[in-house]
């Protein structure tokens, strides 16, 4: 048996010892764990799951071990992914931090930063919200103007930002602030690490087309950092920011994953509320059309993350084919979130109404949070420019 | 489930792509078509692709073959698909050497495969009798007579079926699927050469009460269809494979267009409405060739969703060539019509490959069906 088998076996066995049954259903939003300060779980076995889970470093399973990682490497990981996807274990904490804030500070972060955040995230002790956006400042990212004037011995932060998801509930905040205003666009940008309890700091909701209001406006009126806060050279922020926007994209190709939405895989639900003729196919050839060419396309997606990583495992990597994929993934989420629509017909219509059961009211909200997986984290359309620029090699 | 090639693999691509573009450029097709060539290939040609081991690749080592595995294959295939090389590999090789392998006894095996690894002979399936593939309910018939069987029908669209030396018949029997191999100058057989779009080569073939002996029966007709249905899932894959090459040049070279082309003074490529439709090409062909990828090891790993493999390659390649040979055209603007331009040659073969073992509904339906709606 080669090391890998070995280590698949001890994972699956470690898994089913200690994952609560309970923690091996589908998940809600409710249930998921969320880090921070005052941590909330939603049951003592979220709880026992969690602790369980930090205290192997797996919640950050490639993270070094010294700083409460799990010390996995890529293929490690990978293998603990799928034995607990195969094994349906829930995500035991969720956060920017592990998915954004820690990959960047590993990188770009010096000791003392490391220390000071990468544990505290790996214990899932704080959480954090990403602060880029601003109203006037969207695809154009790099036309940020939200200030950090320096002071000495402090950044003097005057600004708003945008799309900062459960800022609200957030701990701390990690943002793109202008340091030099006098320097070309990218060239004046800072990445900066601040506390959300700080004085200055307030958040505002903002209501979305699918009645959630997870996403806030941050608000920042004289806010006093620290410089050790400064995570990067100055004015070197973009280029830490292209980095964790590689995070970011890859998080989003990833189709499903724990996002929440009704409990039927579109052919269950078509099974169920289409229904099939006496040769087993669905009643409806339109939608049966329109429902099968998802599937395929999902698939060729999933074959194409899988070949992706074989690549880079066989040192054969094509650094292009990332780059496709955040377009694909969300883009064919968007998808499949109009063929559950169609599929659920009118039963797909309720709002706040006993009338409708979970599946069928969760099945127009997820429809409703898919159309802006497109847009967060870089437009589709900013992608294509992307791929035809860099990889393609179009010109301007 | 592999879906990287081995160091052994990516020579072979390699070494298949050096010798196509030396031997087998499009402009070998272009010239075939232009002298009305009645083969239809070249025959030094198709000897020195035997003599690289590309006729012997996937069949077993009992029989002189080399068991290399189809991703080998598939990968010449891909390459050939590039430079649209006409030879009878795919008639040959992919479907009928499947169907004798599965198939055939002990000495219909040791008859034809050496032979096939050599070269020295070349088959074709016999099979459509509509104008849409339909890979059953045949009304061609073979009945019992004369200590042996007689048949009788019309195959259309037989893929090499005009130079072929031996055919494979699919019949209806009245215990089920009768495939039968046959010389292909037995008489009461009526050869007709098509000539189709793309220049390649398909024949309609009659059979008027052709006699043929027990011993021509591949299998029982009992096993008939299921011989059958997987040498098209094979036929199916390495087609894909092919399209996938073909497609992939197409785009290529549109892309080169696209840097090169002035028009109000710039470069055509840096017009965005042109550069998100080659993102957008880009991203199907890369998608296009993990399913191949993956298709072509389920075939050499024997794995059980094989079919339905089969069929989301062929419907994602029909669709992705139908798409980029398309947009070569109207990327090139006026010289895109030109017959002097060679894009014209891969959107000609885009629909002919098309309606070769399934168009696109036909594929998304069968895909459906297998995953039970």
């Amino acid at each position: 048996m080669s090391d890998l088998d070995q280590f698949r076996q001890t994972v699956s066995a470690w898994l089913e010892e200690n994952c609560p049954p309970s923690q091996r259903t589908p998940i809600t939003r409710e249930e998921q764990v969320w880090a921070g300060k005052n941590k909330a779980f939603p049951s003592s076995d979220a709880k026992l799951w969690f602790e369980r889970m930090r205290d192997k470093g797996w919640t950050v399973p490639e993270w070094p071990l010294e700083l409460g990682g799990g010390g996995l490497d890529e293929r490690q990981a990978k293998i603990l992914k799928d034995e607990m996807k195969r094994l349906g274990c829930r995500t035991p904490l969720f956060d920017l931090g592990i998915w954004m804030l820690g990959p960047a500070v590993l990188e770009f972060g010096n000791d003392q930063q490391k220390q000071q955040h990468i544990p505290a995230i790996a214990r899932g002790d704080v959480r954090w919200c990403q602060g880029y956006s601003e109203p006037g400042a969207g695809s154009d990212l790099a036309s940020l103007q939200t200030r950090a004037e320096d002071k000495g011995d402090h950044f003097l932060v005057n600004g708003t930002k945008i799309w900062t998801t459960n800022a609200d509930k957030a701990d701390w905040i990690f943002c793109l602030v202008r340091t030099d205003p006098n320097a070309k666009k990218q060239e004046g940008i800072s990445f900066l690490l601040i506390d959300m309890d700080d004085p200055g700091v307030s958040t505002t909701p903002i209501e979305l087309i699918s009645g959630e209001s997870e996403f806030c406006q941050t608000f920042f009126d004289n806010v006093k950092v620290p410089k050790t806060n400064l995570v990067g050279e100055l004015n070197k922020g973009w280029s830490v920011a292209k980095a964790l926007l590689k995070h970011e994209r890859k998080l989003m190709a990833e189709i499903g994953g724990d996002t929440p939405g009704p409990s039927f895989s579109p052919v269950q639900a078509a099974l169920e509320y289409v229904g099939v003729d006496d040769n087993g196919k669905l009643k409806d050839v339109g939608l049966r059309d329109q429902l099968v060419r998802h599937e395929m396309a999902f698939r060729a997606i999933g074959l194409t993350h899988f070949r992706s990583f074989e690549e880079r495992m066989n040192g054969v990597a094509d650094n292009n084919v990332p780059l496709i994929m955040k377009y694909v993934g969300t883009e064919e989420s968007k998808r499949k979130e109009e063929v559950l629509m169609a599929v659920l017909g009118h039963r797909a219509l309720g709002w706040n109404d006993s009338e409708f059961n979970d599946d069928e009211l969760l099945t127009n909200r997820g429809w409703l949070f898919s159309k802006a997986l497109s847009i967060a984290g870089g437009t589709s359309e900013v992608q294509l420019n992307i791929i035809a620029k860099r990889v393609l090699g179009l010109p301007d | 489930m592999t879906l990287v090639l081995n160091e052994e693999q990516r020579l072979l691509k390699d070494t298949a792509k050096d010798f196509l573009n030396r031997i087998m450029p499009v402009s070998a097709l272009r010239q075939l078509r232009d002298q009305k060539d009645s083969l239809g290939y070249k025959r030094e040609h198709w000897q020195q692709m035997t003599d690289l081991g590309w006729a012997s690749m996937v069949l077993p080592e009992a029989y002189d073959g080399l068991d290399f595995g189809y991703l080998g294959l598939g990968a010449v295939i891909e390459e050939s698909g590039r430079t649209l090389a006409a030879s009878p590999l795919f008639s040959t090789v992919v479907l009928c050497s499947t169907i004798l392998i599965d198939g055939g006894d002990e000495e219909q095996k040791s008859a034809l495969l050496p032979r096939i690894a050599a070269g020295e002979l070349s088959l074709a399936l016999a099979l459509e009798e509509k104008p849409h593939h339909q890979p059953n309910a045949f009304t061609t018939t073979a009945t019992t007579g004369d200590g042996g069987y007689v048949i009788n029908g019309k195959k259309l669209f037989v893929l090499d079926g005009h130079s072929a030396d031996q055919l494979i018949v699919a019949t209806s029997l009245a215990s089920g699927v009768g495939l039968f191999i046959i010389d292909a100058n037995t008489p009461g057989i009526v050869r007709r050469r098509h000539h189709l779009i793309d220049s390649r080569n398909a024949a309609s073939i009659e059979f008027n009460q052709v006699k043929v002996s027990q011993s021509a029966l591949i299998s029982s007709p009992e096993q008939g269809q299921d011989i059958l249905n997987k040498a098209l899932d094979y036929g199916r894959i390495c087609l894909a494979a092919e399209m996938l090459g073909s497609a992939t040049e197409c785009f290529e070279r549109t892309v080169a267009y696209l840097k090169e082309r002035d028009q109000f003074g710039v470069k055509i490529g840096s017009f965005q409405a042109l550069q998100h439709r080659a993102a957008k090409m880009y991203i199907e062909l890369e998608l296009s060739k993990s399913v191949v990828l993956d298709a072509l090891s389920a075939i050499d790993d024997k794995r059980a969703d094989l079919p339905q493999l089969a069929s989301l390659a062929k419907a994602r390649l029909n669709d992705v060539f139908e798409l980029v040979s398309n947009e070569a055209v109207q990327m090139h603007g006026g010289i895109g019509v030109t017959d002097e331009l060679d894009i014209g040659f891969f959107l000609k073969r885009s629909r002919v490959a098309s309606q070769i073992l399934g168009n696109s509904s036909f594929h998304r339906d069968r895909y459906a069906s297998l995953c039970g709606y």
